[in-house]
């Protein structure tokens, strides 16, 4: 046993020296921090997913590396730094808990280019980008409305973040276009990915009397809840058709390959500036799957909702927008909700009965 | 036929100072066949496991800031072990102790307060994870509650309490309603032992710990007081010795130490509270804890072995694009091996023959 021990360690310093940089050293070097795992079949899965997209289009100038599961704690900040000191010029952090980490990390290496998801600080060396989910939202309050029997949907949050409260809120909006009367049940499961606690709040929501389900989280845990229950369900992130082939609607879908691929291309030609990108249905970053399981005059609205948002003829936070108060909220944008107001939203708009969390 | 563990008459002490070795040498054989499964070079694999980051300062920073909460709450551990008393919330501890310091840093944030913030946080800390400990001591020591199940459960109460915190009261009031408290002001945060490096005071506090626990054991009366309620009940009974009050002791200062290094990963790495800010540090250091053999050198040079594990696994996967999966594979592997070598330094397997009853003759 000794003698191995002893020739194992000798192997290893006399072959563990310059391991680094050896290969492909011409090639641009792309790194991404996942904050689940590649296979969550949602928010991470459709990350992974723009980075092969990406690869797909531009692999014989680019070399890509991910580090999955990277926790947003005390971790996050040295995988960043592991990424930068590994020769990576081009780094996505996608997940909103790595703002801070990114931020010391871009301080430190200015010569390398970070893109944060979801987030709101920047510099001079990092953008941010994300996507407007609540178009897809509010096509999906119209279908939902226009679906649902008992006038109750079930919504599955995560956390009470302006994302998450505009989501809700274009999505009341959207139904109540149809139904002015829509009611909205909400349960905060605290979590991005828990497909335990997620399936529970599915049940919890149906047994309340909702029959369409909607997820803020990112496993297809509720769509299977609502395919056993014979309810219908929106996916989330992705495609879930699959896991309630009788029962998704539609998913409103990240599509990150576009804007990987354009911001790969500007490091590659030497363009790249720090930027605050938010694109929707028009920039193809959201997506809607198929229009499934509705009668055929139901897939036409929401076929034409999708089209007049995307040519902007339809704005989701169309003045005058009505807060839970009763008071009408400012009108920032001229017709419409300004992109400041829906970025930092911590209001509900009439109609809804619940509180936000902690307000 | 039958395989059974026997007990050896004599245990030999040249086989139990190497059988880590020989148990780390088992794992690198066992991972090299797994490398050479996935069509990686099992060398190269393991020299960037192992060998890639204790050749430059960064990493060797990162594998000791990686360690300074496990050897901090694994010490505090092996005392309560030693005893015969098993604290398995440390997690709990970690957390309440980072509540605890991080209330200082809130409630002085924005104002001109002095260099004392930052002591003064880290004894909150340190007296907020004691008192949490208590908790389950006491009801083990009153009413005869199994310490293991309450201290583990008050984890999750732990948990609950810091994210109403940072959802409410504590909240960033400009974070856009994201959980997190605001960044904490330079005076209360852990200065950096190098600059622009990410080594910081905790690193030396760690150590400290380590050397103190280390003279609590080896040179005095209550260390000695504590091995023996521990390995011999009955002879502590005899001898005077309070086991009730040890219980309370090892409870309070394992508590204290999960605290303390709660609030220096807070104040620290992360500079604010957040939810999540521990990656299951207090569950990890059990390990560490028992990989170290419950003795404070070798719990230090655990800690860092499996600080090790962590970084060399995250430049595999950034360098030979190994996943994340197999350095958890890795981690199992060597815990599995050291705890198999251990049980054969005391016991040896014996194949026993059932005995010739079935006869023959029967008919």
């Amino acid at each position: 046993m000794k003698k191995i021990l002893i020739a194992a360690t000798a192997a290893m310093l006399v072959t563990g020296a310059g391991l680094f940089g050896a290969s492909a050293a011409d090639k641009l070097k792309v790194g991404f921090i996942y904050i689940g795992p590649v296979g969550d079949l949602g928010w991470t899965y459709q990350h992974d997913l723009g980075r092969l997209a990406m690869l797909k289009e531009l692999g014989d100038r680019v070399e890509t590396t991910f580090l999955e599961n990277v926790s947003e704690g005390p971790d996050s900040e040295r995988s960043i730094e592991q990424l930068a000191r590994a020769g990576n010029k081009l780094i996505f952090t996608t997940s909103f808990g790595y703002m801070e980490p990114t931020l010391k990390v871009a301080k430190k290496y200015p010569n390398v280019h970070f893109e944060h998801a979801t987030g709101y600080k920047r510099d001079k060396n990092m953008s941010t980008y994300s996507g407007r989910f609540y178009e897809g939202r509010y096509i999906q309050g119209i279908i939902a409305a226009k679906m649902s029997k008992s006038g109750v949907l079930g919504y599955i949050a995560s956390f009470p973040i302006p994302e998450v409260i505009s989501g809700i809120n274009a999505t009341m909006l959207g139904a109540q276009t149809i139904n002015p009367n829509i009611k909205v049940k909400i349960i905060w499961a605290n979590t991005w990915f828990d497909p335990g606690k997620e399936a529970d709040a599915a049940k919890a929501l149906i047994d309340q009397g909702a029959d369409i389900i909607m997820q803020h989280t990112d496993s297809p845990a509720a769509m299977q809840v609502a395919a056993e229950r014979g309810k219908l369900a929106f996916g989330q992130d992705s495609e879930m058709i699959k896991f309630g082939p009788k029962a998704q609607l539609t998913s409103t879908m990240n599509n990150w390959g576009p804007y990987y691929i354009e911001r790969v291309k500007a490091e590659l030609n030497g363009t790249w500036k720090s930027e605050d990108f938010w694109g929707g249905l028009k920039s193809k970053i959201v997506v809607m799957a198929p229009y499934t399981n509705m009668p055929d005059d139901v897939k036409k609205l929401a076929m034409e909702t999708e089209a007049a948002i995307t040519e902007g003829k339809l704005q989701p936070f169309k003045c005058p927008i009505v807060g839970q108060d009763g008071k009408e909220v400012e009108c920032k944008g001229g017709t419409h909700l300004d992109d400041g107001q829906v970025l930092g939203m911590n209001f509900y708009v009439k109609g809804i009965d619940e509180k936000i969390p902690g307000k | 036929m039958q395989l059974v563990l026997e007990k050896r008459a004599e245990r030999s002490n040249t086989i139990a100072l190497i059988s880590p070795l020989i148990a780390i040498g088992l794992t690198l054989v066992t991972m090299s066949i797994l490398f050479a499964i996935l069509g990686k070079n099992p060398i190269s694999a393991l020299g960037v496991y192992f060998i890639d980051p204790l050749t430059d300062s960064y990493s060797l920073q990162e594998i000791a800031v990686k360690a300074t909460p496990l050897v901090m709450i694994a010490i505090g551990l092996s005392l309560c072990y030693l005893a015969n008393a098993w604290n398995i919330g440390a997690e709990g501890q970690f957390l309440v102790g980072a509540v605890a310091g991080s209330w200082l840093a809130v409630k002085t944030q924005g104002t001109d307060a002095g260099p004392w913030v930052l002591p003064a946080m880290m004894l909150l800390a340190a007296i907020g994870g004691a008192l949490y400990a208590l908790i389950p001591a006491i009801c083990k020591v009153r009413f005869g509650a199994s310490e293991i199940l309450t201290s583990l459960m008050l984890v999750y109460v732990a948990d609950l309490l810091l994210d109403y915190l940072v959802r409410g009261p504590w909240r960033d009031p400009k974070g856009f309603n994201f959980p997190t408290t605001a960044e904490f002001d330079p005076v209360a945060a852990v200065p950096a032992l190098i600059e622009g490096g990410r080594l910081h005071l905790g690193g030396v506090i760690a150590l400290v710990v380590v050397a103190a626990v280390a003279v609590l054991l080896g040179k005095t009366i209550k260390g000695f007081e504590i091995r023996v309620v521990g390995a011999a009940p009955r002879a502590a009974r005899f001898g005077g010795f309070n086991s009730n009050q040890l219980i309370l002791l090892t409870f309070a200062i394992s508590g204290a130490l999960a605290g303390l290094a709660g609030i220096i990963e807070v104040a620290g790495p992360v500079g604010h509270l957040q939810p999540g800010i521990s990656p299951g540090y207090g569950f990890t250091a059990i390990i560490v804890a028992f990989l170290g053999r419950l003795n404070p050198v070798g719990i230090l040079i655990a800690g860092l072995f499996l600080a090790l594990t962590f970084i060399g696994g995250e430049q595999a996967q950034i360098a030979m694009k190994i996943p994340l999966d197999v350095t958890k594979v890795f981690q199992g592997i060597l815990l599995f091996y050291v705890l198999a070598c251990d049980s054969l330094i005391l016991y040896r397997f014996k194949l026993v023959f059932a005995s010739p009853k079935v006869s023959s003759g029967a008919h």
